[in-house]
């Protein structure tokens, strides 16, 4: 195949400058569903055979009513087929580890470090079995005990449970605790409101609703900032508790949260702290410090355990002295010798999730943590607050966005942006412009609902993202805006280089069409 | 950088500043850059609205850190070496949480960075993930023969407190009968989760057959105000009551719905709740392919009927298949979206959050290298070799197998009749590299001295052992002849 030599020089070898901007394509493999994909026979791994007699009685000893006759309708393929199968859908998905992840606002995207796989995956973690003999678990209780003290430190706390699911069960595991408390007063049947903010997020009004309290929302004041004369107006002898975010999801910072916890706290109620948001004020400042009685955090979000497509993450509650008869049962306890699981705590509200929390991920945040110190958190919030700063910066240097409230005011680690001139200006709306970001290998969300801030668009870049990252980022936001100004209908149709076009969601709101399983499918769509 | 490597190369041992490789902005020199460009003279200025009086103005006081990687896996390595797992040790714990094989190719799919640093991106450029998980759907609907499964939830124990609460507000009664053998730990959890809105009458399981008083249940329901019937299949003794159908026609013809929690591993061979009356079934994925983790690898699942009626009251995500703009796509999103507490904060179902998808994916994957014919054999060995187990314990003088006479399916209790109790039959078990069964709680059985036991408490008498596809016939006959020498 080799042509006849041709005279060439070092310049023909040399590589031009990219563009500006990736030309980036997601993965598009066509992929069809497993179900598609079954040929009848396959196998894609063996199990171990009985060994021991079968003889007539098992499982044939269950009533007839009682066992399977026919076969679950599952697919048949072989090994490598279902292995391709989900490596291709892998590909069709954007993982943190593949772009600059600071879209997912709220969501304190950050770098899940390796080594901390390695711990999670170790057999000494992935393999015991909760009812092991204590004896027998002394590193992993030593982990858990080791990371209740340091988020203690961290917050102020003075005790934590590790046992929450995530976050929002945490937030519900801190609404329990509350509402065992003033049980306990004989107080439950008066106090029976809680207060939050617009700016929180949407599972402190929904869990403390799901425990049985009635819900108030405050809305910011003229700046932005949580409202202290709607809290006084609200608060009063129904009232149980503050629930409430800080930095709110604005990234605003609200500079009289102590009188907002006094103000609950003269009206008999508690302060109860979602930290979530609290990537930026890692050693900077403490929830008992501002007089918070609870407090939870996110160790998905700041303690850098990996998303999981949406968990497995873990929660942590901190509560103080008056609070931690009611923390989740067990505790871990340890006597100066040897760790052990404490069951025995008759005012604790029981059990928030099986047995002592998502264990994996303790271990990651744990590791985490140590691998930091106090030196490193900080570093942490600071170059977080500086990322965010900087992008907040470039960000509105572009066209048609904006940040709303807090006029000339710093933000923290987040900010809440606008596109509402853009919007009014080409009729693009900043879900179309989050899809045709897509197409230049990020993403970014918009808000949570009611979109009180319009055309909403939330971004976190925290400390794991480089000035280059943000540049980049920055400079596909404004390549997009300038678009949705010279070509709006590009920005529309989007996403272009993505693995789907648009989806028809107005099927996914019928009863008659919805489908959310194949065997639904089935029967409703192809009528088979 | 350059300091560190002083005049002709000469190693200085310098290691300031400080440059953690997980924030490359710790550059001070880029630091000084983005404050330039910001126009802030440093970092303070971005914690202006922090007032003075709550700002920490000392270091947290945490441990040193280890910023080698190399120190830190030492560190944490040491911390491991002090736990003994079941792969080294042979394990009869189960009660929820369940030592099965995990593929191979399972864990390679799971851990890949795609799936596991995802998070919360549209149905675009995110499609693998909408795909993986409306698959773990669909799975799961083919194993439970139910035609909508939610995205998961936490675990098994939220999904029963959940299914409840949805058969709460699809009857508006108040009160949950709760007919089988229910693991205390999650019958706190179910008590404190529909505590505001629900009464739990638990109706006592028989104590000489471990079965539901079927009359007992007939009774409660005569009384009125039912909301539902919960049953366990196998329940907390690790037996198939014969009466599940039974309580499904009993709890229906009261006017209460039927919701049932099953070990989804059972039902290659088990039948499916929905096939014997249940209106919704529930459970943890654990056993398909998560690993134990000490227990905290779960995720909840919740199935029922396609009835609008039951499709509105799940608090979590569902998610659909639907056309795309191009002939033969498949598209995702979310199903009636505006039932969740993301849509609508406090008016929405329950509420919502980060929960456990990943685990739900690891299930798909499970459920598809498993097939039809892998999970109908991997039942056929569990209920084969568990009750070989049964039968050789019973063998052993001072054993007894109080509830031998129902199918049971991985746990099985076990009652040791001499003066040695749970725990020292432990204690030497341990001594000889086996992990014995833990106590039952002590409700189940009468306590010796004949005094009401206190519900959790651990009984001196018996124990749950559990037997999996894990368990050779050799390892069984080690445990019996361990057995024979401990129990006296």
């Amino acid at each position: 195949m080799r042509t006849a030599p041709v005279s060439v020089t070092p310049a023909d070898a040399k590589i031009g400058p990219k563009p500006p901007l990736r030309r980036f394509h997601q993965a598009r493999w066509d992929e069809p569903l497993l179900f598609e994909l079954s040929t009848p026979g396959e196998r894609g791994v063996l199990v171990p055979e009985p060994e021991v007699p079968l003889d007539g009685a098992v499982p044939n000893e269950l009533p007839d009513a009682l066992r399977r006759t026919a076969p679950p309708a599952l697919p048949e393929l072989s090994q490598l087929h279902v292995l391709r199968h989900y490596l291709r859908l892998s590909q069709e998905n954007l993982g943190a580890d593949l772009n600059i992840d600071v879209g997912q606002g709220t969501c304190t995207m950050k770098y899940s470090p390796k080594i901390n796989e390695q711990f999670a995956r170790d057999h000494r973690v992935a393999e015991l079995h909760p009812l092991q003999d204590e004896r027998t678990v002394q590193g992993v209780l030593e982990i858990v005990h080791r990371l209740e003290g340091m988020l203690a430190e961290i917050s102020g706390m003075d005790r934590v449970s590790l046992q929450p699911g995530a976050g929002s069960a945490a937030i519900y595991a801190n609404v329990a605790m509350i509402r065992a408390y003033f049980a306990d007063r004989g107080e439950l049947d008066q106090r029976d409101e809680v207060i939050t903010t617009i700016f929180s997020h949407p599972s402190n009004a929904a869990c403390a609703k799901t425990a049985g309290f009635k819900v108030i929302t405050l809305y910011p004041d003229a700046d932005g900032y949580p409202d202290l004369e709607a809290l006084k107006a609200a608060v009063g002898p129904r009232t149980a508790a503050l629930l409430i975010t800080n930095p709110e999801d604005t990234g605003i910072f609200n500079p009289r949260i102590e009188e907002f916890v006094r103000t609950v706290h003269e009206a008999g109620g508690l302060a109860c702290y979602d930290q979530a948001n609290a990537n930026g004020i890692l050693g900077i400042t403490r929830a008992r410090d501002a007089g918070f009685d609870l407090c939870h955090f996110n160790l998905h979000k700041t303690f850098s355990t990996p998303h999981g497509c949406g968990g497995p993450g873990a929660g942590a509650c901190g509560v103080s002295e008056a609070l931690v008869p009611y923390l989740p049962r067990p505790t871990v306890e340890f006597d100066g010798t040897a760790y052990r699981l404490d069951d025995d705590r008759p005012g604790s509200v029981g059990k928030v999730r099986p047995f002592y929390g998502v264990v994996p991920n303790l271990v990651r945040a744990y590791a985490w943590i140590m691998s930091l110190g106090a030196e490193g958190l900080r570093e942490v919030a600071e170059v977080a607050a500086l990322n965010n700063n900087y992008l907040m910066k470039k960000v509105l240097e572009i066209r048609g966005v904006s940040a709303p409230y807090a006029e000339g005011r710093r933000r923290v680690e987040q900010v809440r942006y606008s596109w509402a001139e853009l919007a009014e200006d080409t009729g693009v709306h900043s879900e179309e412009i989050g899809l045709r970001a897509a197409d230049f290998g990020t993403h970014y969300w918009t808000s949570h609902h009611p979109y009180v801030v319009p055309e909403p668009m939330t971004l976190e870049p925290t400390e794991s993202y480089s000035k280059a990252d943000l540049d980049e980022y920055a400079a596909i936001l404004a390549e997009v805006a300038r678009e949705a100004y010279d070509d709006a209908e590009a920005v529309r149709t989007a996403p272009h280089r993505s693995t789907v076009h648009r989806v028809r969601e107005e099927t996914l709101e019928d009863p008659a069409t919805w489908a959310v399983t194949w065997r639904a499918y089935r029967r409703k769509i192809l009528g088979a | 950088m350059r300091e560190a490597f002083g005049k002709r190369g000469a190693l200085t041992g310098q290691r300031e500043p400080f440059v953690h490789p997980y924030i490359p902005n710790s550059v001070p020199e880029t630091k000084r850059a983005m404050l330039a460009e910001v126009g802030a003279a440093s970092v303070e200025e971005f914690y202006a609205d922090v007032p003075e009086s709550i700002r920490l103005r000392r270091p947290l006081d945490l441990p040193a850190p280890l910023r080698s990687e190399a120190a830190l896996a030492r560190h944490v390595g040491g911390l491991l070496a002090r736990n003994r797992s079941a792969r080294d040790t042979l394990s009869f714990l189960g009660a929820g949480v369940y030592q099965h094989h995990v593929p191979a190719v399972v864990d390679e799919v799971v851990n890949r960075s795609e799936f596991l640093t995802a998070y919360a991106g549209e149905p675009y450029e995110d499609h693998g993930r909408f795909q993986a998980l409306w698959e773990y759907q669909s799975l799961m609907g083919e194993l439970l023969e139910a035609d909508v499964v939610t995205v998961p939830v936490y675990d098994g124990f939220q999904a029963a407190g959940t299914a409840l609460r949805m058969a709460g507000r699809i009857t508006g009664a108040r009160r949950l009968l709760v007919a089988s053998a229910v693991a205390p730990d999650k019958l706190s959890k179910i008590e404190d989760y529909v505590r505001p809105v629900h009464d739990v009458v638990v109706v006592p399981v028989s104590p000489a057959t471990g079965l539901a008083d079927l009359d007992a249940v007939r009774a409660e329901l005569a009384a009125g105000d039912v909301a539902a019937v919960y049953a366990e299949a196998p329940s907390a003794l690790g037996l198939v009551d014969p009466a599940l159908p039974a309580l499904g026609e009993a709890a229906h013809g009261a006017g209460a719905l039927y919701v049932v929690g099953c070990n989804p591993m059972s039902l290659g061979v088990v039948a499916p709740p929905a096939s014997y009356g249940a209106d919704i079934a529930c459970g943890d994925v654990q056993p398909l392919g998560v690993h134990m983790s000490f227990g905290g690898g779960n995720a909840g699942f919740i199935a029922t009927r396609d009835e609008e009626r039951f499709v509105a009251e799940f608090p979590s995500r569902l998610f659909g298949v639907a056309p795309t703009s191009v002939e033969g796509e498949w598209g995702f999103g979310d199903v009636a979206y505006d039932r969740t507490s993301f849509a609508l904060r406090e008016e929405g179902k329950e509420w919502v959050g980060t929960a456990a998808a990943l685990n739900g994916i690891t299930a798909g994957v499970y459920l598809a290298v498993m097939g039809p014919q892998g999970m109908r054999e991997i039942g056929e060995t569990i209920m084969a070799r568990t009750r070989y187990a049964m039968n050789r314990l019973a063998e052993v003088p001072g054993v007894e197998l109080p509830y031998a006479g129902a199918a049971h399916f991985a746990d099985f209790a076990v009652r040791f009749t001499g003066t040695a109790t749970v725990a020292e039959i432990n204690d030497g078990l341990l001594e000889r590299g086996i992990f014995g069964g833990s106590p039952l709680p002590g409700s189940y059985a009468p306590a010796r001295d004949g005094a009401a036991p206190r519900r959790g408490a651990p009984s001196e008498t018996d124990a749950l052992y559990c037997v999996t596809e894990v368990h050779s016939k050799d390892d069984i006959d080690r445990l019996a002849a361990a057995l024979e020498e401990l129990v006296k």
